[in-house]
């Protein structure tokens, strides 16, 4: 086994994990991450099949040689930096405070001296 | 060939000295990491002590390799708004990385992507199989980018003939090895940092002069390209490269399904995660290298239309049929054009950009494999466990050694692959055996030993059988055996049939296996990748 001991006993890792805390803190996070990352998937794939199958709508010009194609593919850009600081944002708040909460409840405060390091 | 022969042997000197320089500087730095390393997580994981923004540019410069650099720009030269697709799909791939793998990878595992398979697995089996896949996908990925690197060197330098590619190819073995062995991860992570600022310095120099040249205007930059091209308006949309026919398009599907998914399950971006202290700046690091990674697209979108628009399809494809000469073609022009000494020294620093890339980029890759075949395979299969840290270190190097040495010899008789399609393998090959069961171990309480294992032999064998069985290695000019014709499977990217594969396999193993999944282990992991409890 490589993982090496950790300083809380089995038993008290499942009562956390069954903890209302610890509840909640899965629900934050699973409730953004796994609806978003579908949502960009599908983006991504209705974008790239559209330039399969599209190709009139996405020749159709915009503002002098700037087209559909061209705009999609940059909102690519434009929503993966938006979903990005959305991210960062919900976790500063939603996930990161209950997070250190529970760590520091049961005594385990692994990265405590590090943290300075971001 | 002409126009950058013509002035090669004007800026060969200039091209020679600065990559020495840079040679120079990042064997100094590999030296100086060397000697703060010390112990096993010095050397996997850089001692965990950089910061959010340091890893963010060195994962950029792992992430940056010349298929994107030389690659894109090239096919945007080429083939226009297709060769734009590719960047788009691996710009989009770290949003997984970000909201999926980063921050529970950095809290459950240690050193490796196995780390976090086998965290409530069977070691053996688990670590056996994620060892196996981490170096075949470095593997490709290394031979990517050493043909690249001798192919290159004999187009920028002007030496032709097999010998000086040769050559090129043992030396850039060599210094990754070097780098690697002497420094560590301490090392190898300063000299993606190094790589990183110059590539994105080169390039947002070349972007500038480019737009400078329409009066920053995007649009008559586009213009100027389309009617460049010889081929109008159609430039400019989607189709000239995977537009042609059916099988082109699922072609095209499939492999930007395989992009996407990819990214998140390299092992040598994954192993990047563990370089810094906590989980928030493994966060801040994907959350660096996005921006930074995002923007480096969007000027290759200039320097590849730039290229098309002044330095023409006919003259790229003169000097490499696939596009590969195009930046530093286009930097000859900017700096005044062939014979100009500001077009040769412009065009030296572009060359020594690109070969810094591709050995910062091998160096990452030899690291990222060594330390999986030392950590998994040698310590906890081969040695059960019971092997101390320093044997592990050891073994580690010695493994550096003799990837280097497979990836020289391979790259030797792999020298007319085509480096594209190797790259787009890699990342293929990561998203069918790697990432169903990343996902599946970190998110499915009733996932097991069978359900990991499975899922990664079959999302490995079936995108490696598809690829023997496809364009890529008969039947087409193109392919590694042009005369031969054993292919069957339609298409050149594997991922559109793998990928479903690995989440399958994974999926119905565990639910035929007899494993009773471990609900203690889970809860363990479950709150270790959360919070952090209990992370190294």
């Amino acid at each position: 086994m490589d993982s090496p001991p950790i300083t809380t006993a089995p038993t008290e890792v499942q009562l956390i994990d069954d903890s209302e805390e610890f509840r909640t803190l899965r629900r934050s996070f699973r409730s953004f991450a796994f609806p978003v990352t579908i949502g960009f998937v599908l983006w991504y794939l209705l974008y790239v099949l559209l330039s399969c199958y599209a190709p009139g709508l996405m020749g159709a010009k915009v503002v002098g040689h700037i087209n559909v194609a061209l705009v999609l593919g940059l909102l690519q850009f434009v929503t993966t930096f938006a979903i990005a600081a959305w991210y960062a944002r919900y976790a500063d708040r939603r996930i990161d405070p209950p997070a250190a909460a529970i760590r520091e409840a049961h005594g385990a405060v692994v990265h405590a001296p590090r943290e300075s390091a971001e | 060939m002409t126009l950058l022969a013509s002035s090669a042997t004007e800026h060969r000197g200039i091209t020679m000295t600065l990559f020495g320089l840079f040679v120079l500087a990042t064997l100094g730095i590999t030296v100086w990491a060397g000697r703060q390393t010390k112990d096993a997580a010095d050397f996997y994981a850089g001692g965990r002590g950089f910061t959010g923004f340091q890893n963010g540019l060195a994962i950029s410069g792992d992430y940056m390799s010349a298929a994107s650099f030389l690659g894109i720009a090239g096919a945007i030269a080429l083939s226009g708004y297709d060769g734009f697709l590719y960047s788009i799909g691996f710009l989009v791939a770290w949003l997984v990385a970000l909201l999926l793998i980063a921050e529970p990878l950095r809290n459950s595992g240690r050193f490796t992507m196995a780390d976090v398979l086998a965290f409530r697995m069977r070691q053996r089996p688990v670590r056996t199989a994620a060892g196996v896949s981490t170096i075949v996908v470095s593997i490709f990925y290394l031979l990517a980018q050493m043909v690249g690197a001798g192919t290159l060197v004999a187009l920028l330098l002007g030496v032709n003939g097999d010998a000086a590619k040769r050559w090129t190819i043992v030396a850039v073995g060599a210094l990754m090895v070097v780098y690697v062995v002497i420094g560590g991860m301490k090392g190898t992570t300063w000299v993606q940092i190094v790589k990183a600022v110059l590539l994105i310095a080169g390039t947002a120099l070349m972007t500038v002069l480019v737009l400078a040249k329409y009066h920053f205007n995007p649009s008559e930059l586009l213009g100027a390209a389309a009617s460049a091209s010889g081929k109008g308006a159609a430039f400019l949309e989607p189709g000239l490269k995977y537009g042609a026919s059916d099988t082109s398009k699922l072609d095209f599907i499939s492999l930007g399904i395989a992009l996407v998914l990819g990214t998140a399950g390299l092992p040598h971006i994954l192993v990047r995660f563990y370089t810094v202290p906590t989980a928030k700046a493994a966060r801040k690091s994907v959350l660096w290298a996005i921006g930074i990674i995002g923007v480096f697209y969007l000027m290759t979108l200039a320097l590849g239309f730039g290229a098309a628009a002044l330095v023409g399809p006919k003259a790229i494809k003169a000097a490499n049929a696939a596009g590969n000469t195009a930046a530093p073609q286009l930097a000859e022009v900017l700096g005044g054009g062939a014979g100009t000494t500001g077009g040769a020294i412009l065009l030296a620093v572009i060359s020594a950009v690109a070969f810094a890339t591709i050995l910062a980029v091998v160096a990452g890759l030899t690291l990222a494999s060594s330390a999986s075949f030392a950590h998994d395979l040698y310590a906890n299969v081969i040695r059960r466990g019971k092997a101390t840290e320093k044997e592990e270190v050891r073994s580690a190097k010695w493994a550096a050694v003799a990837i280097g040495a497979v990836a020289i010899v391979l790259s030797l008789f792999a020298g007319k692959l085509n480096t594209a399609a190797l790259v787009a393998l890699a990342f293929a090959v990561a998203a069918s055996a790697n990432l169903p069961t990343l996902l599946y171990s970190l998110f499915w309480k009733r996932f097991t030993t069978s359900g990991a294992v499975s899922s990664v032999y079959a999302g490995l064998i079936s995108s490696v059988v598809l690829v023997v069985f496809s364009p890529v290695v008969s039947g087409a000019k193109t392919s590694l055996f042009p005369d031969a014709d054993f292919h069957w499977f339609p298409l050149e990217n594997p991922g559109l049939v793998s990928i479903p594969i690995g989440f399958l396999a994974g999926w119905i193993a565990t639910l035929l296996s007899k494993d009773r999944p471990d609900p203690a282990k889970y809860a363990e992991l479950e709150v270790r990748a959360l919070t952090g409890l209990g992370a190294h």
